[in-house]
């Protein structure tokens, strides 16, 4: 009998599924905005994996984000081929993260203080690239361009082809094949002790320390893992647009990802995805209006979701599912009903 | 000698900014120990507050002294008794709750107000000073911030208020076992903490300039200051920050442009937090207010 949710219970039919209607979608229907949408998926799963989990809750997420964006635009300007700008894109942000992840979990800092810092991390950057406007600010061929952002660089091409871009219905496919990636990724990690530590770290901190078990390099090890899919997400969002600006950084969309997250909801994989995919639907269509403004809606689902289901919408309708199931057994007989239920129960007794 | 002179005041006038706009969530953060993100979009609405009042032909000073406190503050205590109330204790729930209301303040804000910039007449003509034109309203937000701070501390220190006050902010329990209901007491220092909000918001609003989104800007400068000040006191170590986060981001102001300046600011601030987790007044003012 499991005793944390989802940790190694993957269900194969499920993802088979999904796999399959993500994978037939392109001949039905247009692939331009569900690219977007997954790459959002993918952005909060990288937080989903980190919040849900291990219980950190980074405020400033959006920094990897658009570090990927910013890296991966950077680097294709001037390599020209993209394989080596989109292991950039994955790396620098791992690497940034590790390094501001060190510096905070091996000075024991709490987790308010958490995100504080992070959400100063990604508003220095969010200043400082809005102020890069000019000549000054060169990387190699690459112009930062302040507010205006970065246009026009090449696309994601087949490694080691630069002439074969890939746009359109060949970058959904990749935005697929990362999604599902990073999925299996996570579930991969989670089934291993390292996630089972994670767990234990997220339930009781000082328990793991006493256990011998070093808190902060594990910490460190996941705030990495989960900035480098979000530097992946942010590539391939630059990808998508065809543009990084700034506002990748701003404050709006480090709590955008945050909402996404929380309604999906907390310690699964899948709420996230589905929190981002729906939400990041939400938000286009209300960007096509201008009647009521997008961030009063955002604002007031935060708000409802935190108050009155703080475990988000998936767990939560996880919880009622299994609910009926059991008064649906209880109907059926009540001997093995009360056996059921019985059993986890004598289990976790040791 | 004029230059300095100049450089000096431009210092001055960002250390009262700094804590000006730090007053009210300095308070809630220390008395509660809430994190109000949508700290910065109740300074915002107090500038929107004395931007609708002058429209209307109230007189200025009244809009932004008076008026702009009192809707904020009661702004703030409909918030509490609707949201935060339910979410004492849970530190990163209220952080994420008070984001989702700042979203909602600033999509309200946009709704009634237009998504441009409007500005509000600065009532103080500058004056010049040697070669150098200064504004004359910088000398006024100075003098605010003075009284506001001495009128904090006179309170905290000299009144039964401020008694019960500070007793809450040492121990809720033993205040409570005294007959002071933490939960009022909590109640209304939220409210005093939305007004002194509503109060920098309608003073700053002059100098500049209000924007559905402008609450952003304040909440980075305010946020560093209160916690790298600390909770253990609130007064003496909210000064002491916004005194060197102003200092050094003015100087490097004036060495390099503005935005290096405020991203030293928060660099600095990143630093501070690992070498002084429990902010400045937790290891150099643990008794004073």
């Amino acid at each position: 009998m499991k005793v944390w949710p989802s940790i190694g219970q993957m269900r194969w039919g499920w993802f088979i599924l999904g796999a399959a209607v993500l994978l037939a979608w392109p001949v039905f229907f247009d692939t331009s905005t569900p690219t977007l949408l997954l790459t959002w998926a993918l952005f909060a799963l990288s937080l989903g994996l980190m919040w849900g989990y291990a219980g950190l809750l980074s405020f400033g997420h959006t920094a990897y984000f658009g570090l990927g964006a910013y890296v991966y635009a950077i680097a294709v300007v001037n390599i020209g081929e993209s394989t080596i700008p989109l292991l950039l894109a994955i790396l620098v942000p791992a690497i940034v993260a590790a390094i501001i992840g060190a510096m905070m979990f091996y000075g024991r800092i709490s987790d308010v203080y958490m995100g504080v810092i992070t959400l100063v991390v990604s508003l220095i950057l969010f200043k400082f690239m809005s102020a890069t406007a000019g000549d000054k600010y060169v990387i190699g061929d690459a112009r930062l361009g302040g507010f205006n952002g970065i246009p026009g660089f090449p696309v994601l091409n087949v490694p080691g082809m630069p002439d074969v871009s890939l746009f359109g219905v060949p970058l959904y496919y990749v935005a697929v094949v990362a999604l599902l990636g990073c999925y299996l990724l996570s579930r991969w990690i989670l089934a291993r002790s390292f996630g089972r530590i994670l767990v234990g770290i997220r339930e009781n901190e000082s328990r793991c320390e006493l256990l011998g078990y070093s808190v902060p390099a594990y910490k460190t090890a996941i705030f990495s893992i989960s900035a480098a899919m979000a530097g992946l997400a942010g590539c391939l969002f630059a990808n998508w647009a065809e543009i990084v600006t700034p506002s990748v950084f701003s404050l709006r969309s480090a709590a955008e990802v945050i909402i996404w997250v929380i309604v999906g909801g907390l310690g699964t994989l899948v709420g996230p995805i589905f929190g981002a995919i729906v939400l990041g639907m939400l938000k286009l269509l209300l960007g096509e209006q201008t009647l009521i403004d997008n961030s009063l809606i955002l604002g007031l689902i935060l708000v409802i979701v935190v108050l009155a289901i703080p475990r988000g919408v998936v767990p939560a309708l996880q919880a009622w599912f299994k609910g009926r199931a059991r008064i649906r057994t209880q109907r059926a007989g009540h001997l093995r009903a009360r056996r059921r239920i019985a059993a986890p129960a004598s289990e976790r007794t040791p | 000698m004029d230059y300095a002179a100049v450089v000096v005041l431009e210092i001055l006038y960002m250390i009262s900014f700094i804590a000006l706009v730090s007053a009210g969530l300095a308070i809630v953060f220390g008395m509660m120990r809430v994190i109000n993100l949508a700290h910065g979009e109740f300074v915002m609405l107090g500038g929107y507050t004395t931007l609708a009042c002058f429209r209307a032909g109230i007189d200025l000073w009244f809009s932004m002294l008076i008026i702009a406190p009192l809707v904020v503050g009661i702004v703030g205590l409909i918030i509490e008794r609707l949201v935060i109330r339910f979410l004492y204790g849970r530190m990163i729930d209220t952080m994420l709750a008070t984001w989702g209301l700042s979203l909602l303040l600033i999509g309200i804000v946009t709704l009634i107000f237009g998504s441009s910039a409007v500005s509000v007449p600065a009532p103080i003509s500058g004056y010049r000073l040697g070669a150098y034109q200064m504004g004359g309203y910088n000398l006024f937000i100075i003098a605010v911030t003075v009284v506001l701070y001495v009128g904090m501390w006179l309170v905290l220190r000299f009144t039964r208020l401020g008694l019960i006050a500070r007793g809450a902010m040492q121990s809720a329990e033993v205040a409570s076992s005294l007959g002071y209901n933490p939960r009022t007491v909590y109640m209304v220092t939220f409210t005093i903490g939305a007004a002194l909000s509503g109060l920098a918001g309608g003073i700053l609003a002059p100098l500049t300039g209000l924007l559905p989104s402008s609450g952003g800007g304040y909440i980075a400068q305010s946020f560093i200051a209160v916690i790298t000040g600390g909770a253990g006191a609130v007064i003496a170590g909210t000064l002491t920050s916004s005194a060197m986060f102003g200092t050094i981001s003015q100087i490097v102001s004036f060495a390099s442009g503005p935005v290096l300046g405020d991203i030293v600011m928060l660099a600095l601030a990143i630093v501070l937090l690992r070498l002084m987790p429990q902010g400045i007044s937790g290891r150099f003012f643990r008794n004073s207010q």
